[in-house]
């Protein structure tokens, strides 16, 4: 394409990064909330955090449209159709973790004021760490750096075995304690939730090597 | 990618001179058969050069060299003892503006047959003038007007009378330099969709401005840059992850 249309394609691209960026400091926001309300059992916390969950949608839908409009408009090819295709990819990813945040919220309004379990202490560090990786891989998307994001997606064997540590937690507990077990089923649907929502950095990890490099592989087999 | 057949062209080490000046140089690239390889690159890359070297149209502009080699079906195009109306028949080409002679329909299509001394009998005249027609998907718009002047047909169809005018000697490969871009839209798409008919039975080389169309009706494509063969590549391959930067940069409107 002339330059001119090369300098429209950036403009609307660009437009559409700032987009994505603004959608992953909701779900950041939705994640950071969510854990607030599950540790200090805040009722209206977490009903601000289910809220807030239309709007998520909302701004994916928005994207993924002027992502369809710019193909159809400037016809992007090799690594510029590489960069909308996985623009697109990642801002389901996105909106998909706004659905695990507003399901930590929404079993932190089943739990109401059920006394919270030991086990909780490993469920912030799963919060922080899913939300560092959510932050970096937005970052290394927008600097275009493959080897930061395959360097992230590695980090998500630390949440695993914090998750799977979790889980061991929780059915040792129900076997000690019956009258706990509906308290430790909600928690294990956290603890879910949390891994989830690293294995989405994870897909959007991909992502963005696919962007960089045109090979499209799963990184954490 | 087929590789069974071998290529029906195979280009070796070709330099092509216009007086001192090196337009083409060691362009090394196979045709495949009946695929549609497509030859891009910004003005004056030597795209349309380096076509024309293909049936030796340069032959006509005075002061042109060419060294190496291109071989059809392993002959030696350039070898002394070529005949070339021989080998323009069996590598035809197609120009940017339709150029239908000033007679009739039939007359155009018949004219090369009756050249090269292909038909003279009038049911064998028939005959090809309605393969040709038809392979050229404008056998039923023209059947009931094949006495006319060819000029009274719309653009697109003159361009496609064009091209049952070159089926008519029976071609091996097709030639086409920008056959679209004389056309509207609609006559562009509909010598696109000929084009992915024709590959069934020939060979078809098409240099092309228009990326998408290069997209939209090749195999292969090749990018021109500055008289070299920057790449050379299946399509689908080249419009979605290029080997090289340049090629990069030229389909994403970065330079060129």
């Amino acid at each position: 394409m002339p330059q001119s249309l090369r300098a429209a394609f950036d403009r609307e691209f660009d437009d559409i990064c700032d987009k994505l960026v603004h959608l992953s400091q909701m779900v950041d926001w939705a994640i950071q909330r969510a854990m607030t309300a599950l540790l200090e059992q805040d009722s209206l916390t977490a009903e601000a955090v289910v809220a807030n969950d239309g709007d998520v949608n909302r701004l994916r839908f928005e994207i993924e449209e002027a992502c369809i409009v710019l193909i159809a408009t400037r016809q992007p090819a090799a690594s510029d159709l590489r960069s909308v295709v996985a623009v697109m990819h990642i801002v389901v990813e996105l909106e998909r973790m706004g659905d695990h945040a507003a399901g930590i919220a929404r079993i932190v309004l089943l739990m109401e004021d059920e006394p919270l379990l030991k086990t909780l202490k490993k469920f912030p560090k799963m919060g922080e760490l899913s939300r560092q990786m959510l932050a970096d891989v937005v970052q290394s998307f927008l600097k275009r750096d493959p080897e930061w994001a395959r360097e992230i997606a590695g980090r998500d064997a630390r949440l695993d075995k914090l998750y799977h540590a979790t889980i061991d937690r929780l059915l040792k507990f129900m076997v000690k304690k019956p009258d706990a077990v509906q308290r430790c089923t909600y928690l294990m649907w956290v603890a879910h939730n949390l891994e989830r929502i690293a294995d989405r950095s994870t897909n959007i990890a991909e992502q963005v090597v696919y962007m960089m490099t045109g090979d499209m592989n799963e990184l954490n087999v | 990618m087929p590789d069974a057949e071998p290529p029906i062209i195979q280009v070796r080490d070709l330099d092509f001179f216009y007086g001192p000046s090196l337009a083409l140089s060691k362009i090394n690239l196979d045709i495949r058969r009946r695929q549609v390889t497509a030859l891009i690159g910004p003005s004056g890359c030597g795209k349309s050069t380096f076509l024309r070297c293909l049936n030796r149209m340069n032959d006509t502009i005075p002061g042109t060299r060419v060294a190496g080699q291109i071989l059809l079906e392993g002959m030696d195009i350039y070898a002394p003892e070529v005949d070339l109306a021989h080998l323009r028949q069996r590598v035809g080409m197609v120009f940017q503006k339709p150029n239908p002679f000033p007679q009739t329909i039939f007359d155009n299509v018949v004219f090369g047959p009756r050249a090269v001394g292909l038909a003279r009998q009038r049911a064998d005249l028939d005959e090809i003038v309605e393969r040709s027609l038809t392979q050229a998907a404008l056998w039923d718009v023209v059947k009931d007007h094949l006495d006319e002047d060819a000029q009274s047909l719309a653009l697109g169809e003159q361009q496609r009378l064009c091209i049952a005018r070159m089926l008519a000697v029976k071609p091996e490969v097709i030639l086409m330099d920008e056959p679209c871009s004389a056309l509207d839209p609609i006559a562009t798409l509909e010598i696109e969709e000929l084009i992915a008919e024709l590959k069934a039975q020939y060979t078809i080389v098409i240099v092309t401005h228009n990326m998408q169309q290069a997209a939209r009706v090749s195999d292969e494509t090749g990018l021109f840059w500055l008289g070299e063969l920057v790449e050379f590549s299946p399509t689908q391959r080249m419009f979605t992850r290029p080997e090289q930067q340049l090629t990069e940069d030229y389909i994403t409107g970065r330079m060129g």
